[in-house]
């Protein structure tokens, strides 16, 4: 079973404890956006074979939002961070782009 | 191709079955093609052989990078049924649910489809109205299924369990005509049509990239060097979006493991398929006596064709509540397969940026049952540029907002 540590109350919670919520720092657009750039932040996903960021929450727990830096393929995971960021953290990303060579998502690499 | 028949079967028998056939040629690929299909499982065969059989375009090579049939077509637990809600979906599960009635005549390979009839169980009021309006949608859109009383239920399944003890049963929506397949068959059939018509099935071989020359595809690599193309066809279900990054564009998709399970061998005891959708399970048996039961898609995306342990505990009780017998079964194996899941839980049919590139995917957790309806469908997309049957589900739904809401019918994963 895939555990995450919750990066508020430091607790290893296991998925059941967690609930999924999908991928990380997506770009909001507001009025007077383009049709283009809404159904980019509505539906486009990078849907990546490998290094992922999302969002889970500590649903059975605390109740807070956080991140997590997880492959998909292995399911190894990278870290978690808190919400309150709109780019991964630098070390976090130091610390994958030694464990995978060559990792890409988004503008990140 | 020698034909199968009853005399081929009574020849091979009297002659120690040795003068049996490949089922289809495994070639090198060529250094280039009319038209390329990345992978070969349902979708992708029946993309080709329709290519062949309506549109006469036979210079056709599958791609697959493991085994042919050996994604989700040969991972899924073969539902067949057509009661959707919109009519554009209604449309191509209809026209699928049609060719398999005579698929296995078509393709001179016995796919055993079996009608033996489904239920969807209707466990809350809200259930109730929601199939009611199906049955509705669907006798307007000249589908034929019919709501049905609890009582109707249970003489269709002795087994179940009516009452309770959270969701007792309060009807059911009943397709007469919907029932399973064997997936494999479905899968090497359309293989070895396609090999007949001297198409080229090119498996172990892993599309790598897509190469591309002012806005048009010129062929692939691949782990067995590099092909062109006039035209390709991107068909990989839970790959979609690894194949769309080598092709330059994104597509709304998320790919996640959804996992199923059977049990021992056991006498006949349903003949007909059941989906409980509220307590989340649905189960049929197969012709060797397993029970097959559908589990969950896990909610994080993933590409581990394996799934998190904790669905089959939810699943196996819902199941058990729903089929008390089922507390005595030993199961026999689990597995996972990769699911391409969109928003709005309808597949994508359609064109891409790329002017003679386009894909086939989004079939989520239920496009066994589309299979021959989706291949005629994509097919007709690439050889005439439009298709009636693909034209609601073009990628651009997304960015229009023309939705084809299928969360209900859709509503648990198969
Ligand atoms: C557990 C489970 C249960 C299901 N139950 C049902 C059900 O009861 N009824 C129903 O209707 N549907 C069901 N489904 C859904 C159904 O299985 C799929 O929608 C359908 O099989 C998809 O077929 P496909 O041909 O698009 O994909 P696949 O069969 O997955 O074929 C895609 C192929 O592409 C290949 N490929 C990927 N990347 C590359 C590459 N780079 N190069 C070359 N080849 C590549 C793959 O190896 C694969 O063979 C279920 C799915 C699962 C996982
Ligand atoms: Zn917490």
């Amino acid at each position: 079973m895939l555990t995450l540590q919750c990066p508020y109350c430091g607790v290893m919670a296991e998925e059941t404890e967690l609930s999924a919520g999908g991928e990380a720092h997506l770009k909001r657009f507001g009025p007077g956006s383009t049709d283009a750039d809404f159904e980019t932040y509505m539906f486009m996903r990078e849907n990546p074979k490998g290094v992922h960021f999302e969002r889970w929450r500590h649903a059975n727990g605390c109740g807070k939002w956080f991140h997590a830096a997880r492959c998909t393929v292995t399911l190894e995971v990278f870290g978690t961070y808190p919400a309150q960021t709109s780019v991964p953290p630098a070390d976090l990303l130091d610390k994958i782009r030694a464990a995978r060579p060559g990792f890409k998502w988004r503008e990140f690499e | 191709m020698k034909r199968y028949s009853v005399f081929a079967v009574a020849r091979e028998g009297a002659r120690h079955h040795t003068g049996w056939e490949r089922a289809w040629r495994s070639p090198e690929p060529k250094k280039s093609y009319d038209v390329i299909i990345v992978g070969a499982g349902g979708h992708g065969l029946a993309t080709a052989y329709y290519l062949g059989k309506n549109f006469g375009i036979t210079n056709v090579a599958v791609i697959e990078k493991g085994w042919l049939g050996g994604g989700n077509t040969g991972r899924n637990t073969t539902i067949i049924r057509s009661n959707y809600l919109q009519d554009s979906s209604a449309a191509i599960y209809e026209k699928a649910r049609d060719l398999y009635e005579t698929l296995s005549q078509d393709l001179n390979y016995n796919v055993m489809f079996s009608p033996r009839g489904l239920i969807m169980l209707a466990q809350t009021h809200h259930e109730v109205r929601g199939y009611q309006r199906t049955a509705h949608a669907n006798a307007l859109q000249g589908v034929k299924t019919e709501f049905i009383s609890r009582e109707k239920v249970k003489e269709l399944v002795p087994i179940i369990n009516i009452d309770g003890p959270r969701y007792p049963v309060l009807g059911g929506l009943w397709q007469r005509r919907g029932g399973t397949a064997r997936h494999d068959a479905v899968a090497w059939g359309y293989a070895r049509a396609c090999s007949d018509m001297g198409m080229d099935i090119i498996q172990k071989c892993e599309v790598t990239g897509v190469r591309r020359i002012a806005g048009r595809v010129v062929g692939v690599e691949t782990t067995k060097g590099s092909i062109d193309c006039n035209k390709l066809g991107i068909v990989v279900a839970g790959h979609s979006g690894v194949l769309a990054e080598q092709a330059g564009f994104r597509l709304p998709i998320e790919s996640a493991a959804l996992q199923a399970l059977v049990s021992e061998p056991i006498k006949p005891c349903m003949d007909v398929v059941v989906m409980a959708n509220t307590v989340h399970g649905y189960m049929s048996q197969s012709d060797k006596g397993e029970m097959v039961i559908g589990g969950g898609t896990d909610s994080f995306n993933n590409y581990t064709q394996r799934g998190s342990f904790h669905h089959i505990e939810e699943t196996v009780r819902a199941l058990v509540e729903t089929f008390p017998m089922v507390s005595r079964l030993k199961m026999l194996r689990q597995w996972g397969g990769i699911v391409d899941m969109t928003g709005d839980r309808s597949p994508i049919i359609s064109k891409t940026p790329l002017e003679n590139c386009f894909i086939n995917c989004g079939w989520g957790t239920g496009g066994f049952k589309a299979i021959p309806g989706s291949g005629w469908a994509m097919a007709e997309l690439m050889a005439k540029g439009y298709s009636p049957l693909a034209a609601e589900f073009s990628v651009d739904r997304f960015k229009e907002g023309r939705f084809i809401d299928e969360s209900v019918a859709a509503g648990v994963a198969h």
